[in-house]
C-alpha cells in the first residue's frame, strides 16, 4: 500500500483522472453535444465538479485517519487545486458569457443576488488558499498559521453548497446531498477535535502516599 | 382572398410519421457511431404531420429555434427536473385517447375529445417568442387556435372572471412526478380578459406536426407575453371561475412566482435578474423585452402596479 501511495505514477494517474471532467467538456464541445444551452451546461458541470472536488479534498483527512494511511495527504493539494481550477472555469464562463465583463452588471449581481454573493465569497476565500498552496508558502507562513488559514476551505465548501441551494428552483435533493456529505465530513473533524481535547486535558494529579 | 375553412381533418386522419422518424434515428445513430448514440434523445412519441395549417400574421422576424433544441431542452417537471429529462422520459405519456373537460361558470359545459378539439377553429401557425422565468428563450412555430374560440363554444356566463387550467397527473404515466418538488397536478390560471386576448393560443403542434410529448402533448396553452410556466401543458381540465385560481409555482413559492408573471425586464426574480435572457443558440445574452415584445397586451394591465402584481 505504502509503495503504491509513494509511486509517482499514482499521482500522475490521479491527475489524469481529475482532468477527465474538463476533457469531457472539451470533447462534448467539439462534438456539438453541450445541450441546447451550452453556456449553462458548462457553468453547471464546472460548478458541480468544483463542489465535488472541494468535498473530495475535505475527505482526505477523514480517510487518512480511518484507514491509517498518512501518505494520502500527498494528494490533498492537487485535489484542492483542481477544485480551484473548476471554480475558475465556472467563474470565467459566467463573467464572459453571462456578464460580458460588464462591471456594473457584475457589481449589481454580487450585491443583489444572494446566491452570487455567497458564490463570490467562496471564490475569494479559495483564492488565498490556491496562492499559498506551495511548499515555499507553507514555510513562509509557518505550518501553524498556514493550517489556520487553510481552514477557510470549510467555509468555501459551505459557500459552494449554499450557492447551489439558492440557485435551484424546486428540486433541492442534489444540493441537500452535498450538504449532507459536508456535514458528515465536518462531524468527523468535530469528533477528532473532541478526542484531542480529552487527550490534552491535564489529568488530575493523583496524590500518592 | 383567403377564405378560412374549418380544418376538416380528424386527429386520426393525419399521417403517421413513424417511418421517417425511424429512418432519421437510424441515420443519426449511424453518424454518431459509437461516440454518443446512447446520448441521443429518442423521440418520446411519434408525432404526426398536421395538414391544412394556415400561416398567420402572428410571427416574429427572428431566427426560429431549431426543432432539436425546442424538443430536448425544456421544463416538464412531471418527467424530471433537468431540462434534458422530458425528452428522455416523456415517452410514458399517452396523448391519445385524450379528453379535455371544460366547465365551471359556463352555459354549455362540454368534454372535448381530440377530434372535436381539432374542429373548434381552423389551425394556424404562429411564430412566438417564448421566455422562460429562468432567463432562457426560444422562438417556436406553434400550431393551434385562439383560446377564445374554445371558450366561446362553452359560453362563459357573466360571473366568470377567471379561467383555471389543469394538467394531467397520472403517476403511472408520470412516475417521476413524485420527485418534482411541486404540488401536482400542475394548475395554472388567467384572468378572463387575458384568456380572451387574441394572442392567447391553444397549441396542438409545433414545426408542422403534433406536439411531442415533452412539449405538452396533445394540447397546451401558449401565452407568449408571460413566463413559460404559465403556458400549461397536456391540459385535461379547463374551469371558469369567479375567483383567482391557485397556480402551481405560486403555491410552491409565492414570494418568487406571482399569478400574473408577465415578462418584465424591470422586475427581477428575487434570486436572479430578468433584464437579459439567453436565446438558445446564441452565445451572449440579449435584452429582455417588456411583455416579451408584445406591447399590445399592455392595456390589459392599465393602472396596475406590475411590481406588486408580478
Amino acid at each position: 500500500m505504502k509503495t503504491i501511495l509513494f509511486s509517482p505514477w499514482t499521482k500522475r494517474t490521479l491527475f489524469a483522472l481529475c482532468l477527465i471532467p474538463a476533457l469531457l467538456l472539451v470533447w462534448r464541445g467539439l462534438m456539438g453535444n453541450l445541450s441546447a444551452n451550452p453556456i449553462e451546461f458548462i457553468e453547471h458541470k464546472t460548478g458541480d465538479w468544483a463542489l465535488r472536488f472541494l468535498l473530495i479534498t475535505l475527505a482526505v483527512t477523514p480517510l487518512r485517519k480511518i484507514f491509517e494511511q498518512p501518505l494520502l495527504t500527498r494528494f490533498r493539494r492537487m485535489l484542492g487545486l483542481f477544485a480551484f481550477f473548476y471554480v475558475c472555469v465556472h467563474l470565467l464562463t459566467y463573467l464572459t458569457f453571462d456578464q460580458m465583463f460588464s462591471l456594473s452588471g457584475i457589481y449589481a449581481d454580487v450585491l443583489k443576488r444572494p446566491y452570487i454573493t455567497v458564490g463570490t465569497a467562496g471564490f475569494l476565500m479559495l483564492l488565498p488558499l490556491a496562492i499559498t498552496s506551495t511548499a515555499a508558502m507553507v514555510r513562509r507562513l509557518g505550518p501553524k498559521r498556514w493550517q489556520l488559514l487553510h481552514r477557510l476551505i470549510y467555509f468555501c465548501a459551505l459557500a459552494g453548497v449554499i450557492h447551489y441551494y439558492w440557485l435551484v428552483k424546486s428540486d433541492v435533493r442534489e444540493p441537500l446531498m452535498y450538504f449532507g456529505i459536508l456535514t458528515l465530513l465536518m462531524l468527523f473533524r468535530f469528533r477528532m477535535w473532541l478526542q484531542k481535547g480529552v487527550k490534552n486535558k491535564p489529568q488530575p494529579a493523583s496524590v500518592s502516599v | 382572398m383567403l377564405i378560412r375553412k374549418p380544418a376538416d381533418l380528424r386527429y386520426s386522419d393525419v399521417t403517421p410519421k413513424d417511418t421517417y422518424l425511424n429512418r432519421r434515428r437510424f441515420l443519426a445513430a449511424g453518424s454518431a457511431g459509437i461516440v454518443g448514440a446512447w446520448a441521443l434523445p429518442t423521440p418520446a412519441h411519434a408525432t404526426m404531420k398536421l395538414n391544412n395549417v394556415a400561416k398567420s400574421g402572428y410571427k416574429v422576424d427572428e431566427k426560429i429555434t431549431p426543432f432539436e433544441d425546442i424538443t430536448t431542452y425544456n421544463n416538464y417537471y412531471e418527467f424530471g427536473t433537468d431540462k434534458g429529462d422530458p425528452s428522455h422520459y416523456a415517452n410514458t405519456l399517452r396523448p391519445s385517447p385524450w379528453q379535455v373537460q371544460v366547465g365551471g361558470l359556463v352555459n354549455k359545459p362540454k368534454t372535448f375529445d381530440l377530434d372535436s378539439v381539432m374542429k373548434i377553429a381552423p389551425l394556424e401557425e404562429r411564430i412566438y417568442r417564448h421566455r422562460c422565468v429562468e432567463a432562457w428563450s426560444i422562438v417556436v412555430p406553434w400550431i393551434g387556435f385562439p383560446l377564445a374560440a374554445l371558450l366561446k363554444e362553452v359560453e362563459p356566463n357573466n360571473k366568470a372572471k377567471y379561467v383555471a387550467f389543469q394538467t394531467l397527473y397520472d403517476p403511472k404515466q408520470m412516475p417521476l412526478g413524485n420527485r418534482a418538488g411541486i404540488e401536482l397536478p400542475y394548475v395554472e390560471g388567467l384572468r378572463m380578459d387575458e384568456a380572451m386576448h387574441p394572442l392567447s393560443l391553444l397549441a396542438v403542434g409545433l414545426y408542422g406536426q403534433t406536439l411531442p410529448n415533452q412539449n405538452g402533448a396533445p394540447i397546451r396553452l401558449v401565452i407568449p407575453w408571460k413566463y413559460g410556466f404559465k403556458s400549461i401543458k397536456s391540459i385535461v381540465k379547463i374551469t371558469l371561475t369567479d375567483k383567482q385560481p391557485p397556480t402551481t409555482w405560486n403555491i410552491a413559492n409565492a414570494h418568487e412566482y406571482g399569478f400574473y408573471s408577465n415578462v418584465n425586464p424591470a422586475v427581477d426574480h428575487p434570486r436572479w435578474s430578468q433584464a437579459t435572457e439567453r436565446r438558445l443558440g446564441e452565445l451572449f445574452k440579449r435584452k429582455t423585452l417588456m411583455f416579451n415584445g408584445y406591447p399590445e397586451v399592455a392595456s390589459l394591465y392599465t393602472g396596475m402596479d406590475l411590481r406588486k402584481n408580478y
